[in-house]
């Protein structure tokens, strides 16, 4: 992608960030792509995420990278908001496609026991169940392809910015031409790898 | 494998449509590797026994229905057979899922990462995500032994630990207990590591394990590097008098 | 030393100790009876006899299996002027009753009795079984007035291996266990075979779910498994012989221990069989229940103390087996046709059953029928003979669904083929196998989804793990079944199980792997449509995948597996 390529404001794809139940790590990878920022903002607008101060997601979005697991209740809400308000939803990073490090939890059994340990047995002082504001964990933390479907993944934790980029300059400009989902297999040093 | 001697290939054996001169009893495996032919493995190891359970090698052979493992399959003359295609891509791309949901591989924060032969079979196999579920399995880490430590759950059950430490270094630590889904490896009597006199400390188990479920301590995510060819090496150093350049590259 | 048994005086002796006795009780020993009190009903009648004082004119027989399991105790009276009768369900009462009336006084007991014209038994041929309900396995007199041994002694004494071996393959018989390969080529690769020591194994590891036919032939008639191992033996130029038998099978191994040495005494086998030069021994190899070892290079692995995993073949055990040696694996079935074959020829045997399938299969019939339990029929017999007429049809007037042969490994047959004629190439056709010889039958209650998942239970918890196809594979295509039998699989669950069937049937290492798809792909095949009505429809979940219906949210929120 070029970014002389002059991009009618009215036709800018529209792009989106999530953060599930993640480390942010993934967004920071996303900051790591510098000064490829500037051109990403030459082609698409981003309308929603950590990275904006927008309260509600927004609809008609085109693409949205997703961050993190599905671990707790506001994670299930919040992957159904995006993947019914987005044409396209990328899986984005590990713990969104393989559960990673968010459900190491799952072999720990019932997450009662394991809120109890944590609010309540290990805090020095003040140990009580969160009551508002900590949304509920789910019974088990699951990958975020479990409960929406996927258009494109994203493995990698963090995927590094050159992975991220190759895939997004790829997957907006075949979008901008109106041309769907491109063949995103590559073989190359930003092959797409978990870890 | 060892250098061979005698007669020079004369079998005439094709790999994917290109006819190569095998050796007599060689393996096509041994062959392709010889031609420059990719063929994914992973418990096959030069220098040890054939064991044939991964089944990522699998190959199509003109005339027969079955698909037959290339680390086993002997050559003979006027065979055929198909290394790529998109069925044995698939079921392979399947084989590594498989690996991948009934473990915890967690490259994330594996002492392996990036020295890792599934991570590396997961990318050439275009593996993107798992497409069946995670067991999240815990069968349980030894770290009582005071050099190595094993994360059973990282385990891809290739038994190269198991063959390395019986075939060449003589000293049968480790063996396979139980079955299925539930088979794990055990040292001595399904004793803690540590606890087995047997063990050389010799870490011929560590260096050869193709994931991160057997390392060296004190090694943090990505920090461990095995060395599966040490084995290769040791099988055949002698004869072709490798023992001082080895000890030169290092 | 004594030299070996003259097995036409005990014939003869025997044949003139039975014509003292004018009335003479089978009482059925086998497992099931057995575990029905058969023990306590046999003390009892020869309690009663004995006490009477009648020893002499009247036998009480332990027996071997006469088949119609669902009803016993069984116990068959025979007397000089009458038709034999059976009683059924025979308990302490009925057993007093027919000691008194019968055994004692010679006229039938108002007891339970099943009439032995029953199609369950009348459309029976008896080749392997012929001695079921005949004979008490043990004692070896039993088995030689039958004949036994002679097929053994003619070969030692006139025929040569090879000439034994062109009977075997001139009467077509084929493997019992499963596939069907041809029982005379495998003797052949063996005898052909370079090596001083050369073994052959009796396989007595029947695994199935449902199946008990070779047990029954090793508790009901020891011997004939002894004398077919043995001339497999004499024909191969093996000189050991294994009988590799599940510890499960206490009785079978117990009979088994007692006819070996019965026949070592006899010189049966050992040192000289018969007199001859031929020198064969006979051990048992108890295993642990793992059902992979009935595939015969796991099976080697358990003889040698190993660990039971198979092996890659080739090498074959024809070439490479038992300790490095030529070594044959045989079902038991198998061999106890062999000696039949010797004496009775190879063209009669030739002429039972189909073109390609000779010889009579015996069944293990269970599920849903008025009649279950074993029956031998000839090959070729229509699965409608068996079900509507030995089986007796369906209890309760339900229809017909299916039946399910071949185990684990086998798949399903549905009605519009029940005229079909069992065989081993028509059941292949049908999607299903031969298999060791268990036939389950369902009726239409019951969901082949569910009946899909049993056996996938069944090939998971058996799995070796040795290759990962099957040891993962199994693990996820059961989860995926689990998933749509119990009401929340979509359908990418069901494309992701077919998918992962081929795999599993494509790459595993043995059969078990490979044939553990079998029972999806055949419910699949002829019951698609119960499949999909379990789905949940992809309707429910809306355009964003995860609709609001209670299924689909239920479905959503235990998922596994991509939706891509």
């Amino acid at each position: 992608m070029s970014g002389e390529t002059a991009v009618n404001e009215a036709t800018k794809l529209r792009v989106a960030t999530a953060w599930l139940g993640g480390c942010s790590g993934c967004h920071m990878s996303f900051l790591d792509l510098d000064e490829r920022l500037v051109e990403l903002a030459a082609m698409a607008d981003l309308v929603y995420g950590p990275l904006t101060d927008i309260k509600e997601f927004p609809a008609d979005v085109d693409v949205t990278l997703v961050e993190g697991a599905v671990t707790n209740e506001h994670n299930l809400h919040l992957a159904r908001e995006v993947r019914a308000n987005s044409k396209y939803v990328v899986s984005f990073g590990d713990c969104a496609v393989t559960g990673n490090v968010t459900s190491l939890r799952n072999r720990m059994g019932d997450p009662a026991d394991l809120v109890q340990r944590v609010y309540v047995e290990h805090p020095d002082i003040n140990g009580r169940m969160p009551t508002e504001v900590v949304p509920a964990l789910l019974p088990q933390s699951e990958p975020l392809h479990e409960v929406i479907p996927i258009d494109v993944y994203l493995p990698g934790c963090p995927p590094s910015a050159d992975r991220i980029w190759t895939l997004l300059a790829r997957l907006l400009e075949s979008l901008a031409a109106g041309e769907g989902i491109p063949d995103l297999t590559w073989r190359g040093p930003e092959d797409l790898r978990f870890g | 494998m060892s250098p061979r001697t005698g007669p020079r290939p004369n079998v005439p054996v094709t790999i994917d449509g290109v006819e190569h001169k095998a050796f007599e009893g060689e393996t096509v495996l041994e062959l392709a590797q010889r031609v420059g032919v990719r063929i994914p493995t992973l418990c096959h190891l030069e220098g040890l026994s054939i064991y044939g359970g991964c089944r990522l090698c699998v190959v199509e052979v003109t005339g027969d229905r079955r698909l037959s493992p290339a680390c086993a399959l002997e050559v003979t003359a006027e065979l055929e057979v198909t290394t790529q295609s998109w069925t044995l891509h698939e079921h392979r791309r399947r084989i590594v899922e498989l690996l991948f949901a009934e473990g915890s591989h967690v490259c994330a924060f594996c002492v392996s990462s990036g020295s890792c032969e599934l991570q590396d079979l997961a990318t050439e196999h275009d593996v993107d995500h798992i497409h069946y579920d995670f067991a999240h399995p815990d069968a349980g880490i030894d770290a009582s032994h005071p050099k190595y430590s094993l994360d059973r759950d990282r385990c891809v059950m290739c038994t190269r630990c198991v063959r390395v430490c019986d075939e060449v270094e003589g000293a049968h630590v480790w063996d396979v207990a139980m079955r299925g889904s539930q088979g794990r490896i055990v040292a001595g009597m399904d004793q803690p590591w540590g606890e087995v006199a047997d063990c050389t400390w010799c870490g011929k188990c560590v260096l050869v394990c193709p994931t991160g479920a057997l390392s060296f301590k004190g090694r943090a995510t990505s920090e461990m590097v095995h060395d599966p060819e040490v084995v290769a090496f040791l099988s055949t150093a002698r004869e072709q008098g490798e023992w001082l350049d080895r000890k030169a590259d290092a | 030393m004594a030299g070996p048994i003259d097995l036409y005086d005990v014939a003869n002796a025997e044949r003139d100790a039975r014509a003292h006795f004018s009335r003479r009780a089978f009482v059925c020993t086998s497992t099931g009876c057995l575990s029905a009190g058969a023990s306590a009903i046999k003390q009892q009648l020869t309690d009663t006899v004995t006490d009477a004082g009648q020893e002499q004119g009247v036998q009480v027989v332990p027996t071997g299996c006469f088949g119609l399991c669902s009803r016993g105790p069984l116990v068959r009276v025979e007397t000089r002027d009458q038709q034999p009768t059976l009683y059924e369900h025979v308990d302490t009462d009925t057993a007093q009753l027919i000691a008194d009336d019968h055994l004692l006084e010679g006229r039938q007991a108002s007891a339970d009795t099943v009439s032995l014209e029953l199609p369950f038994f009348a459309r029976q041929e008896k080749v392997v079984l012929s001695n079921a309900g005949k004979i008490d396995p043990d004692r070896i007199e039993d088995y030689v007035g039958q004949g036994g041994y002679r097929a053994l002694q003619s070969a030692v004494e006139t025929m040569t291996p090879e000439g034994v071996v062109k009977t075997i393959l001139r009467s077509g018989l084929r493997g019992r266990g499963g596939a069907g390969y041809p029982t005379g080529r495998k003797w052949e690769f063996l005898s052909l075979a370079d090596g001083d020591q050369k073994y052959v194994v009796a396989n007595g590891d029947e695994g199935d779910p449902g199946a008990y036919m070779d047990r029954t032939i090793m508790e009901t008639d020891p011997h004939r498994v002894l004398e077919g191992l043995s001339l497999a033996g004499y024909a191969t130029g093996a000189s050991q012989g294994y009988i590799y038998v599940r510890a499960e099978y206490p009785l079978a191994i117990e009979r088994l221990e007692r006819a070996i040495r019965e026949a070592k005494r006899a010189k049966l086998i050992g040192r000289n069989v018969l007199g001859s030069d031929f020198r064969f021994d006979i051990e048992i190899r108890i295993g642990a229940g793992a059902f992979v070892c009935g595939e015969e290079t796991a099976l080697m692995k358990s003889i040698q103390g190993e660990r039971g995993t198979p092996t890659l073949r080739p090498p074959y055990p024809t070439e490479r087996g038992l300790w490095g040696k030529p070594t044959m694996i045989q079902n038991v079935e198998t061999l106890a046709n062999v000696p039949v074959i010797l004496e009775r020829g190879a063209e009669w045997f030739a002429s039972l059953g189909t073109s390609e399938s000779k010889g009579t299969k015996v069944f293990a019939l269970t599920g849903s029928l008025n009649n279950t339990g074993l029956i031998e029929v000839p090959m070729g017999i229509t699965l409608r003979e068996i079900v509507e007429e030995m089986g007796g049809g369906i209890p309760d007037g339900r229809a017909f669904k299916a039946a399910q042969s071949g185990g684990p490994s086998g798949g399903c047959i549905p009605a519009p083929y029940l005229d079909t004629p069992v065989d081993y190439e028509n059941l292949q056709k049908l999607g299903s196998m031969m298999g060791s010889g268990g036939l389950v039958v369902m009726d239409e209650t019951v969901s082949m989804p569910e009946v899909a998942r049993f056996y996938m239970e069944f090939c998971r918890d058996e799995s070796c793990g040795k290759c990962t196809p099957c040891r993962a594979g199994t693990v996820k295509m059961h989860a995926f079944l689990d998933r749509i039998v119990s009401g929340v699989g979509r359908r990418r669950d069901l494309q992701h199980l077919e998918s992962l069937c081929h795999t599993v049937r494509a790459t595993s290492m043995c059969g078990l792997g490979q044939s553990a798809p079998n029972p999806v792909f055949s419910t699949l095949e002829h019951f698609r449509d119960e499949y999909l009505e379990l789905l949940v429809p992809d309707e429910a979940f809306g355009p964003d995948g995860n609709g609001s219906s209670p299924d689909a949210q239920r479905a959503v929120a235990t998922s596994p597996g991509g939706v891509r």
